[in-house]
């Protein structure tokens, strides 16, 4: 797999999702500067890492979602190329069209930083394939800005296409009430396009890699993406 | 030409940061405040002189990066 992860001036988990990727297809991926107009040839995955590009200056996300580099982004997935927006990337995705709605204040207001389950809503994509359907996973949430805010008329579209990729929960599965860290929309942590090969999720299934981080449960999302 | 363009959020969107100055406010004793919503205001310097093209490029410039049209209204006004 020829992965590409693109770095914005705030940037500050690329590290952590080179490793990852790294780790789980045995090929380092191509750093590409925001300022670029073209993606490494042969690019099968684009990463948009986290961290607070632009000091999340206007809106999260909102001056990088709009960098030269997005309309390269934007073409690879027009192809059906994949990308991965994790946390600040989510909210970038959002920002540029890629996904729908957008990453508000946490309701409580707070920076969260935590570990978190998640209850992954469909185990067929491209992201997901080493999972099972319904399985809590536990992955670590770092955010000020996590809740997803879409219009009713977006919410019933996401949700009747089954784009939802996962959901806040427990340690046993349960969606929704006190597991629900930010006041999201339906409880998302995370959600497909149309086509399924652009995901956008909050927490960071990067940095679940290593059983000395606390769990290895991010781990199968890279190894599924490695394997596709 | 000077404009300023105010950015604030659409009614029914959860606006935690003026629920905390509206509490703050309150904490402080300030009488009669019943809510706050906290929005943004751009002051922007036009070098067009002809007022319709400052207002189409204003309109232009809050629709593609200054507001999140998901969430937020916009207003144009040439001061």
């Amino acid at each position: 797999m020829n992965a590409a992860v693109i770095l914005f001036p705030g940037s500050n988990r690329e590290g952590d999702v080179v490793r990852a990727l790294a780790s789980a297809s045995g090929r380092k991926p191509d750093i590409v500067w925001h300022a670029d107009t073209e993606l490494p040839a042969k690019t099968d995955l684009v990463v948009l890492p986290g961290g607070f590009s632009y000091g999340d200056y206007l809106r999260c996300g909102a001056i990088a979602g709009r960098a030269n580099i997005m309309d390269a982004v934007r073409a690879h997935a027009a192809r059906g190329g994949r990308v991965l927006g994790i946390c600040n990337g989510f909210q970038i995705l959002c920002e540029s069209g890629l996904l729908p709605g957008v990453l508000m204040r946490n309701r409580e207001r707070r920076f969260i930083c935590k570990m978190q389950h998640l209850r992954v809503e469909r185990a067929d994509t491209a992201f997901t394939r080493a999972y099972k359907h319904g399985q809590a996973i536990k992955v670590a949430i770092a955010h000020g800005e996590g809740n997803y805010v879409a219009d009713d008329e977006t919410l019933r579209r996401i949700e009747g296409e089954g784009r939802v990729a996962f959901r806040y929960c427990d340690a046993n599965g349960t969606v929704g009430g006190a597991a629900n860290p930010n006041g999201s929309a339906h409880d998302i942590a995370g959600i497909y396009s149309e086509k399924f090969n652009v995901l956008g999720l909050m927490p960071h299934p990067e940095n679940l890699i290593d059983p000395l981080a606390g769990g290895i449960d991010g781990r199968a999302m890279f190894e599924a993406l490695a394997a596709a | 030409m000077k404009a300023r363009v105010t950015v604030t959020l659409k009614q029914g969107v959860l606006d935690p940061q003026g629920k905390a100055i509206e509490g703050a406010l309150k904490s402080l004793g300030v009488a009669g405040v019943s809510s706050v919503r906290q929005g943004k205001v751009f002051d922007i310097e036009v070098d067009s002189s002809d007022r319709a093209a400052a207002e189409a490029a204003l309109n232009q410039a809050a629709e593609k990066l200054l507001a999140n049209m998901v969430v937020e209204n916009y207003r144009v006004e040439i001061i």
